[in-house]
């Protein structure tokens, strides 16, 4: 039976085999074949690359995934819809507050409308999410662009380093001092962030911003989207405007506050645009007065969350979604009585509210036609076109504006500030109450100029817009003083508890980092 | 092989037998007892001469010369009793055979070889053709379905060819696969899905195979390593054997289904009263004066066919048997508009060399199946579309292609508003066609030069490819789709799947008879590459004028996976039995530091019944106890081929960013894990494999303890850290224990009558002990189970000390006659509010137990036979109910809704998605088939036989479930595509 035939084929075999066993042994070794796909060690070569990576970095406050409108989402735990950053700052900064109720009651969802949330709350988790997810990112572009000679890559460095200071900013604002502290020097991976607090995010966000404002672009130098100068500044007088919040009694920063607002009106270029309603609409890209947008687009950033949640959540009952240039509504936001009350709804331009079936108390939060409709938001064009596509927005969600600055620029003035007249200051809120009225006759006298009335001219002007949690707590009417519908639970509004001026860090956060503490009173 | 040795063997006998010494002449057919199936190749020799010998031909007709009448023959054939018959001076004698039903299975396929069940350690059910369950069957799963205790086979939808979910003692994982692993052939399937295709294992046409193990227990899957956490089943095909004369089969089957039931959803009439009493004039203005069962519209009574052909035999100059096949099935669905047609072919080639030193095995198989997917939404529509509306609008030229469809003041289509349901059919072209073969080449070596020492070579391949999936949507569809209006959606996609396979193993075995052992090794290396790719572009429908991309993606990616394996076997006397099994795997899929595992098993069975102490006990054909022992894992992750790299990914054009006037493509850094690695399950079996009244009633008993550690689990990571918020992470802790029970009575074996019932049952419980790194009370667990009603809604947990998909619920409070109180719910808690902190957690989907039972019978020429399961204590969330019951739901602006009947019981006026009034316990029995059968024997010349058949399938289902179907995979009633009753008219005919 033994031939050699039988032998050379045996031993063939096996030396096939052993052969092919130590080869293969290294096969293990595989890098991803899909060229959509990189290494963080092939990603950084070309200032296109890294152009590619900043555009992420401000696809985080808009998109909420690598395929839009969703499927393949950045935050997870949370549908992909909601966790877009800007839809989760609004329902941080704008449910909570006189200016809106939702009806909807998605898990966590109902908890804004009156002021109740708890650290377990699911919008809790995706705004915190949302934000250092954007911090981690900056954090990675930084670190790989820092030292890099291009620039090009400079450029981009401290734009990503002006990303981050607004995430910071937010943070600080919704979450208070005692929140983790990631810079680029912390790596990826597992480690436990220590808590910074909020002096140390304060002035790091402080140092941050005048670092980089000589190497972003000159105002309006910047392509449209991206953040220049004035978009620094304006962030700076934001920061310096509540400082007394973050920092305490003594924190105070108005003459600051001055300093910044009125580089951007002197420095910035920017005029106010003459028709408020067109910095709402789908080629808001177009209108004066923005400084720093996020940007949307029905075909090539499409969203559940951005401005396209805000214009579908605001139609309902009979509104036709036709006139918003949007497929439909998803019966959701309106404002309370006591919002609408703020207004000269018979002269004022932005007292923009849809009354048809709409009634103005809200018995039923879960009732889109308790409360009326708000019709800021539009996905329609200046010249009344509807935008790209009916389901997704074209319209820009202007972060800042130049209104704000001036409006900024006034609050500071009248709580002391130096390096700003008062005359300088009736002059900018009159400019914007001329555009709201089409005219003189609902300008002020120096005698009106308060700080009481820059609150309610805040909310005429800035409505919807992300500012009144921040400002209702900054002039101390958040949690008691002031009552709106709802508020605390009771139609009629109730005082609630001083720990909602902070929200609590997520509960799943502090399991997973020891090293922080709950907010007070959580 | 000891099938093939044995008839290799008998045939070398046959070839030696030495006609013409013989003074009379003895010739008949032989049949198959239970079915009277002729039997071509059956071994007639001549008792006492054993050189003296013939073999039935094709049509089981035999002649053999024997020496005298007085001689007695003997029938002998694989998996069938032996008969003795004697002469008696008759020259024609016809005799039947019975299958012997546990010899059958007497050699059972393990992972790299075979072993004679006896001899086998582990927790092992072996399957053969002739067990498989009759009918209409396109799936593997459903031929053993209910056969078999511990494994429970789950279709997972009515829809033609969709598959089974198939769980092995239920499962070991939380987030990762719990899917066994299957090996056809001894090449091993990649899991996961493929595109266009409802179920992959469609692949392999059920009449193509010859039996079916499933490894139960981790000493019998160790050999498989870090895939064999959920069990391993392997399929061995069906191939054609030496000396076997030439023979045709053909099987067809014609089958009828119907649509069982609807769900209960308020008629027309009822809900006009309905919104005239709760809304007015309000709510009657949107009415129509139609009355439309939309259930109806779009469900249809469905015929379906398969065909298939068979071919084996063996050219005997060349030592080459083979077996070709070919089939059609060609199936549609319940649900208008789906279809499949599936073409099968397959080649099997087992020629031998060199004497019978190389034995080699060639299969390759192919197939081609054409879908058309129904749009599925139409059966949730279907419950929720007004019923007083029309299908069609009367006007000409009506827009949305003429289906009645809400639409606002402006004549735009509401998004929120449900879709008409036939439109969604209708106007949804969804269609594929997917090309998948298998093969592989084995050569089995019997080394000249060192006796009893064999090498055996496998190379496997496993490739598939969609050819052309396409998704049409017009821009005249009366519903959104892609999230757009108007422009449609005209989408293409392709897939193509790369496996291949290396295995290369020697086995020594030896009896060493000094020391009353034996012994048997076997060591080998096995190498394999997973390679896929695909893409996806989609666009509006129209491209002529403008184009629109709303997706346009591919990907390509693999992995490698590379082990080291031994297996030693040592028997003691016949008695005690000891098997050790190591593996070790490498996979591409970790980094350097964590890729390499180490798998070992141990097992002892003790053959009690071979001890002289048991040999006075009657009748007493087996005892055996089995203890084993092993450690598997679990590398389907679920998380991409290179979840420890940090990883860059280009978004789509519809994620871009606005830089000046030009969109920007962006560049996303992943969220990663660079110290993942594979989940480990030890797990205990202790088991006992008894056989009493000569193996009148035989079975097995197992028990085992299973425990993963290592679980993988999404978990937050600390914020700021990483470019995700969760990240999988190996950190939780699962037990599962269970029993199970299997009993086989052959109640009745006379000449004429045949009668087996086998029962088996088992019991089998979960429980999460650990999901964090920190031990955390507060921590409540991972939320899981989305539900349709609102967004991001869920209803199970995975908390420590619960069972894994708890239901997470509150708890309802009732009125004093027994109904719900609308949001009013249990303060568990006790802090005076009713929020979050008071869910609890209520029941599981699992059952704790699950029973089948099934019955063959036999009388004459006819056969009888059914199967049945039972599942006791599993629960279900009635989804349909929870989300398509209450009044705010029937009314919204400019649009109307329908509901279920049970809204008039609930009264719900706000859905109430996670009160656990809608837990429903969702115990059954249902009766799977039932089939009648008749044989012809020689009913035509040429013929060997012909059986005709009747199978009714999903017969009846008893239940207190409130829904239409109380087996649901996963304990979320949603809307699947209903299972329909099947009849089938079955014919089978042998050439």
């Amino acid at each position: 039976m033994f031939t050699n035939k039988n032998r050379i084929l045996s031993i063939a075999l096996i030396a096939v085999v052993a052969a092919f066993i130590t080869s293969c042994v290294q096969s293990l070794n595989t890098e991803p074949l899909d060229d959509d796909v990189l290494t963080s060690a092939s990603v950084y070569e070309t200032p296109e690359d890294y152009r590619q990576v900043l555009a992420k970095l401000y696809a985080g406050f808009a998109a909420t995934g690598q395929r839009g409108p969703a499927g393949d989402a950045d935050i997870q735990g949370i549908d992909e819809g909601f966790s877009s950053y800007i839809r989760q700052y609004f329902t941080a900064q704008v449910i909570p507050t006189d200016e809106a109720v939702i009806a909807w009651s998605d898990p966590g969802l109902p908890a804004f409308n009156t002021q109740s949330w708890g650290a377990a709350n699911d919008f809790v988790m995706g705004m915190y999410s949302r934000i250092y997810y954007e911090i981690a990112l900056t954090n990675e572009f930084i670190r790989n662009a820092k030292g890099k000679d291009s620039e090009v890559i400079q450029g981009y460095l401290a734009e990503a380093r002006f990303l981050r200071a607004l995430s910071y900013w937010h943070a600080l604002d919704l979450y208070g001092g005692g929140i983790p502290f990631v810079t680029e020097e912390d790596g990826v991976g597992a480690y436990l962030p220590e808590p910074a607090d909020a002096a140390t995010i304060f002035s790091f966000i402080e140092s941050e911003l005048k670092a980089i404002e000589s190497q972003l672009p000159a105002p309006q130098q910047n392509e449209y989207g991206r953040a220049d100068r004035a978009a620094a500044w304006t962030l700076l007088a934001k920061l310096y405007l509540n400082a007394e919040v973050y920092l305490g009694e003594d924190g105070a920063h108005y003459t600051e506050a001055i300093t910044y607002a009125k580089k951007v009106i002197d420095q910035g270029g920017y005029t106010l645009e003459s028709n408020y309603a067109d910095l709402f609409l789908a080629d808001n890209h177009t209108a004066n007065g923005i400084i720093f947008p996020i940007t949307f687009d029905g075909v090539h950033t499409k969203t559940y969350g951005g401005t396209n949640f805000i214009i579908h959540a605001a139609i309902g009952g009979s509104m036709d979604a036709t006139n918003f240039g949007v497929d439909g509504g998803w019966a959701g936001l309106r404002v309370t009585p006591e919002f609408v009350a703020k207004f000269d709804l018979a002269n004022d331009s932005r007292a923009m509210f849809y009354t048809n079936g709409q009634t103005l108390e809200i018995d039923d939060i879960k009732e889109f036609t308790n409360g009326y409709a708000v019709t800021k938001w539009k996905n329609i064009t200046s010249t009344g076109e509807p935008g790209k596509v009916p389901a997704f927005a074209d319209t820009d969600f202007p972060m800042f504006r130049l209104a704000d600055v001036y409006l900024m620029y006034a609050e500071a003035i009248l709580q002391g500030g130096q390096g700003g007249s008062k005359a300088e200051a009736l002059q900018l809120v009159n400019d914007i109450r001329e555009r709201a009225y089409g005219g003189a006759s609902g300008n002020i006298t120096m005698a009106e100029l308060t700080l009481e009335f820059i609150m309610d001219e805040r909310a005429r002007e800035l409505y919807w817009e992300g500012h009144r949690r921040t400002d209702l707590i900054r002039f101390g009417k958040f949690i008691d003083d002031y009552k709106w519908a709802w508020k605390g639970g009771t139609q009629e509004g109730s005082a609630t508890h001083k720990r909602y001026k902070l929200y609590p860090i997520p509960a799943s956060e502090i399991n997973s980092n020891p090293n922080l503490t709950q907010n007070p009173g959580y | 092989m000891p099938i093939k040795k044995l008839l290799i063997t008998s045939c070398l006998i046959v070839g030696m037998a030495v006609p013409g010494l013989a003074q009379i002449t003895v010739s008949g057919t032989v049949t198959d007892a239970t079915d009277g199936q002729t039997l071509p190749g059956v071994n007639v020799v001549v008792k006492g001469n054993p050189t003296m010998g013939t073999a039935t031909n094709r049509n089981g007709f035999y002649s053999i010369s024997v020496p005298s009448a007085e001689d007695t023959l003997i029938f002998s054939f694989v998996g069938y009793l032996s008969r003795e018959v004697p002469i008696q001076g008759r020259a024609n004698i016809d005799v039947s055979l019975s299958r012997n039903v546990q010899q059958l299975e007497d050699v059972v396929v393990i992972g790299y070889g075979t072993q004679e069940i006896e001899d086998n350690t582990g927790a092992v059910t072996a399957v053969s053709a002739a067990d498989f369950n009759e009918g209409a069957i396109t799936s593997v799963g459903e031929l053993f379905r209910g056969k078999a205790a511990g494994i429970i086979v789950t279709s997972n939808s009515g829809a033609p060819g969709s598959g089974a979910t198939i769980r092995i003692r239920g499962g070991s994982s939380l987030s990762a696969s719990n899917a066994p692993l299957y090996v056809v052939d001894g090449v091993p399937l990649s899991g996961g899905t493929i595109d266009g295709m409802r179920n992959p294992l469609n692949t392999i046409n059920p009449s193509d195979i010859a039996s079916i193990s499933i490894l139960k227990d981790a000493s019998a899957t160790a050999i498989y390593g870090s895939r064999a956490s959920n069990g391993v089943i392997i399929i061995t095909t069906k191939e054609g054997s030496a000396g076997q004369p030439f023979s045709i089969t053909y099987t067809g089957k014609a089958s009828y289904q119907t649509v069982v039931n609807h769900l209960d959803v308020l008629s027309a009439n009822e809900l006009r009263t309905v919104i005239e009493n709760k809304f007015g004039e309000n709510g009657a203005q949107y009415l129509g004066n139609a009355s439309t069962d939309w259930q109806d519209r779009i469900y249809q009574n469905a015929f379906s066919q398969d065909h298939n052909i068979s071919a084996s035999g063996s050219i005997d100059k060349l030592k080459l048997p083979y077996r070709v096949s070919f089939g059609f099935a060609g199936n549609s669905g319940i649900l208008r508009t789906s279809q499949m047609n599936r073409l099968t072919g397959s080649i099997a080639l087992n020629p031998t060399f060199f004497n019978d030193q190389l034995k080699v095995d060639i299969n390759l198989r192919g197939m081609q199946v054409k879908n058309q997917f129904a749009n599925k939404g139409a059966i949730g529509s279907a419950v929720r579309f007004d019923p007083t509306q029309p299908v069609m609008v009367d006007t000409t030229g009506a827009p949305f292609g003429g289906y009645y469809t809400w639409v606002n003041a402006s004549g735009q289509r509401i998004p929120i508003a449900p879709a008409n349901p036939v439109a969604l059919l209708e106007q949804t072209d969804d269609q594929s066609t997917v090309y998948r073969s298998i093969g592989n080449v084995k050569f089995d070596y019997a080394m000249p030069f060192v006796p009893n020492l064999s090498a055996t070579l496998n190379l496997g391949y496993d490739y598939s490819k969609v050819g052309n999936g396409l998704y049409l949507v017009p821009e005249s569809a009366a519903f959104a789709d892609n999230g757009s209006t108007a422009t449609g959606t005209r989408r293409e996609y392709d897939q193509t799947k790369e496996n291949e396979l290396l295995d290369f193993y020697l086995n020594y075995s030896k009896e060493l008879s000094s020391i009353e052992s034996t012994l048997d090794f076997t060591g080998g290396y096995s190498w394999e590459h997973h390679y896929s790719r695909g893409s996806a572009y989609a666009t509006n429908f129209d491209r002529a004028d403008t184009t629109v991309v709303y997706q346009d993606t591919d990907y390509e990616t693999e992995y490698y996976l590379v082990s080291f394996f031994g297996r030693v076997n040592y028997a003691f006397k016949d008695k005690y039995l000891l098997t050790a099994t190591l593996r070790q795997d490498g996979t591409s899929r970790f980094s350097p530091e964590s890729r390499w595992g180490l798998f070992p098993s141990a097992a002892f069975a003790w053959k009690i019944h071979q001890e002289p102490f048991m040999q006075g006990i009657e009748g007493l054909t087996q005892l055996k106890l089995r203890l084993g022992y092993g450690v598997t894992g679990q590398q389907r992750i679920g998380q991409g081929d290179y979840p420890y790299l940090g990883l860059y990914t280009y978004s789509e054009p519809t994620a871009q960013y606005q830089f000046g006037d030009e969109f920007v493509t962006t560049l996303r850094p992943e969220g990663y894990n660079a110290n993942l690695k594979w989940e480990e399950t030890t797990t205990y079996n202790i088991g006992l494999d008894y056989g009493i009244l000569n193996d009148r009633i035989y079975g097995s008993i197992d028990a085992y303890y299973r425990e993963t550690t290592d679980l993988l689990n999404v978990i937050p990571v600390p914020a700021g850290t990483n470019f995700t918020n969760r990240v999988l992470s190996n950190v939780g802790t699962l037990e599962v224990k269970g029993l199970e029970f299997n009993i086989v009575g052959r109640l009745i074996s006379s000449k004429n009558t045949y009668w087996e019932v086998g029962l088996n049952a088992s019991h089998n419980v979960n429980k999460i002990t650990k999901l964090t790194t920190v031990t955390d009370p507060d921590y409540v667990g991972v939320e899981t189970g989305g539900i349709a009603g609102g967004t991001g809604n869920s209803i199970q947990i995975h908390s420590v000390g619960y069972p894994r998909n708890s239901f997470y619920v509150y708890e309802q409070v009732y009125d004093a006659n027994g109904n719900p109180i609308e949001g009013l719910y249990v303060d568990r808690n006790d802090d005076g509010i009713i929020n979050e902190s008071d869910k609890y957690r209520y029941k599981d989907p699992a059952a704790d137990l699950t029973l089948g039972i099934s019955s063959r019978f036999e009388y004459r020429n006819w056969d009888a036979s059914f199967s049945g399961r039972a599942k006791i204590g599993n629960y279900v969330y009635n989804n349909v109910a929870s989300d398509n019951a209450y009044f705010g739901d029937l009314l919204y602006s400019q649009f109307t809704r329908n509901a279920l009947t049970s809204i008039t019981e609930t009264s719900f006026y706000n859905a109430q998605y996670h009160s656990d009034y809608y837990i429903e316990n969702a115990s059954f029995f249902r009766m799977d088939n039932i089939t009648v059968g008749y044989t012809f024997n020689n009913l035509l010349e040429g013929t060997r036989s012909l059986r005709v058949s009747a199978t009714v399938q999903n017969v009846f289902v008893i239940t207190e479930y409130s829904g239409l179907d109380p087996e649901v995979f996963g304990g979320i009633d949603n809307n699947i595509y209903p299972r329909p009753r099947t009849f089938v008219l079955g014919l089978s005919l042998n050439l």
